[in-house]
């Protein structure tokens, strides 16, 4: 006799985060829709790692990809976090700056184009520092030219999560969308503690590190619009609702006003307790679709 | 090193401003003020240290959470204020730039110190994008995320022809624990390969600044020296309101074109694939 079994969703769901950030990026897409840009194939890659004797990839750890999403047009830009912790060195901002630009152009000219941020990062790519942050600063500058005309959605699954410079395209985005399994922040525990002491910040703690940089908790403080399962199929419904939705004439980087108070309002005279700070802030969430 | 941080920075928002205190409610790490230069009237701004901060980790002149948001807010009001002139009567925004760094700290990263950045940089990009000329001054250290929080997103990039300014995405003794190197390994390293320059005269060779101007002393400024960085900054805003409102200037000198090849060749390659696909 056969006897049935009651298979748990976590089981036959298709992990995303088990995904290379290329298979990541095309699971996005309207089937049969998607091609990929600046391939490895183009072999376009950094001049600068090979003079300091590191192996340079073919695509620079960021994969360009763009099709349809909900029959609407749109780009998906993904790092790659297992090459060079998915740093920002001069071509693969280039590609992600690129991308932006000519999403914005199509965007003005009619043909709305959507854009999807896969951010695996730690950052500027130390061994092509001041290239690295000028890449930032231009992407950032090339999501805001985009935001007023088509959505820019940050996707951060993990497990690497999102740092450095980078954390300041997610904070610039339309939408931020995160599993429980992600983080965002400018500076990891490490380097706090590097820099500060380990009374500031003790990166062996890792109930402090989830509580503060997790995305249950930037999610549930508001600095982020949705939590997700990882699970590929709901992901990509996710990130279709925000592809087809209305653009907003205000989005959360431009509420200066409200964050200001907020942060006059702090008691920093010892550190902040992310519970209490999370429900002070979630009453006003900017990024939920009705 | 560290110890002369921000006072340059200080001493040229007096020197232009004639001003060295905050606004009425700003925190005193922020100073914003209206000054004349050339024939219409600025927005400075600048970021100094503060030891009385009630921020513990932006007293040594970092870039925090008040810092960000209060330069957003000076910048949405004069953009705000702004929005009805023509272009060629906004105003332009002076960005005097000598920061240590982004805050490392628990209580930033808790309140969200990421997002406190990107607010300021979208409102120095928004500023500049509705066409008011973005210019900064770097008049001492400019780095990492301090720098892409306050300067990094202006049109035009000026910096004194000094060795004590320094630019970089890291300071020295990080950069060199990460890379697994020795600071005497990573200087030797900033003079050969462009982009690891430290040293403002080998940061030139990336072509992202505009001009270098020559002081005797920019902690000291004299009054022939404001009169000729007046005259800079002048200069700077016009070419500015001449040029486009995106950072597509700092891809087209001839050293841009040498350093930066390899990114151009990545925009090109780009955009012809783009149209195919």
């Amino acid at each position: 006799m056969i006897q049935t079994t009651l298979i748990p969703e976590f089981v036959t769901r298709e992990s995303f985060i088990e995904l290379d950030g290329r298979r990541r990026a095309q699971s996005l897409f309207d089937e049969g829709t998607w091609k990929e840009l600046v391939g490895p194939f183009d072999r376009m890659e950094s001049p600068w790692l090979p003079l300091q004797g590191i192996a340079p990839q073919f695509d620079d750890g960021c994969i360009v990809i763009k099709g349809k999403i909900g029959g609407m047009a749109a780009v998906a830009i993904a790092l790659e976090g297992a090459f060079q912790g998915g740093s920002i060195g001069e071509v693969s901002g280039a590609k992600m700056t690129a991308a932006l630009d000519l999403a914005a152009k199509d965007s003005q000219e009619g043909k709305r184009t959507a854009a999807i941020l896969l951010l695996e990062t730690g950052g500027v790519r130390l061994q092509e520092a001041n290239l690295g942050l000028a890449a930032v600063a231009e992407v950032i500058s090339s999501v805001l030219a985009l935001r007023p005309h088509a959505p820019v959605i940050t996707l951060i699954a993990g497990t690497v999560g999102c740092f450095g410079g980078m954390s300041l395209a997610a904070g610039v985005s339309s939408y931020v969308v995160m599993t429980r399994e992600a983080r965002l922040g400018l500076n990891g525990p490490e380097v706090i503690e590097q820099e500060s002491g380990i009374h500031e910040f003790d990166s062996s703690d890792r109930t402090l590190i989830w509580a503060i940089h997790g995305g249950e908790q930037r999610v549930g403080m508001g600095l982020a619009d949705a939590l997700v399962e990882d699970d590929a199929e709901k992901i990509k419904a996710t990130i279709r609702r925000y592809v087809q939705a209305e653009l907003r004439p205000e989005y959360r980087s431009q509420q200066v006003e409200l964050y200001r108070d907020r942060i006059a309002a702090l008691d920093t005279s010892e550190q902040i307790d992310p519970m209490s700070l999370r429900r002070g802030w979630n009453s006003r969430k900017t990024g939920e679709l009705r | 090193m560290s110890e002369h941080i921000g006072l340059r920075g200080r001493a040229w928002f007096q020197a232009l401003t004639g001003n060295n205190q905050p606004s009425s409610g700003d925190p005193g790490t922020v100073f914003a003020s209206e000054a004349q230069i050339g024939d219409e009237t600025a927005l400075f701004l600048c970021v100094v240290p503060s030891p009385a901060s009630r921020f513990p980790c932006v007293r040594d002149g970092q870039v925090g959470l008040e810092e960000a948001f209060t330069l957003a807010h000076h910048l949405r009001r004069v953009i705000t204020e702004d929005g009805e002139k023509p272009k060629a009567q906004k105003r332009p925004v002076i960005a005097i730039v000598d920061v240590k760094s982004q805050a490392y700290g628990r209580r930033e990263e808790t309140a969200g110190i990421f997002f406190a950045a990107a607010a300021s940089a979208d409102a120095y990009a928004s500023a500049r994008m509705a066409g008011h000329p973005v210019i900064s001054l770097i008049a001492g250290h400019a780095f990492s995320g301090g720098f892409l929080t306050h300067g990094y997103q202006a049109n035009r990039i000026l910096a004194f022809d000094d060795s004590g300014i320094v630019i970089h995405a890291m300071h020295k003794e990080a950069a060199a624990r990460i890379t697994r190197r020795s600071v005497a390994e990573l200087e030797e390293l900033g003079h050969e390969i462009a982009p690891m320059s430290y040293d403002v005269r080998d940061y030139t060779k990336l072509g992202l600044l505009y001009k270098l101007l020559q002081v005797d002393d920019p902690q000291h400024p004299t009054t022939a020296d404001i009169e000729a960085v007046r005259h800079d900054l002048a200069d700077a805003i016009q070419d500015a309101r001449r040029g486009a409102p995106d950072l597509s200037s700092r891809l087209q000198s001839d050293t841009a074109k040498e350093t930066r090849k390899a990114g151009i060749a990545v925009r090109a390659a780009l955009e012809a694939q783009w149209r195919t696909a």
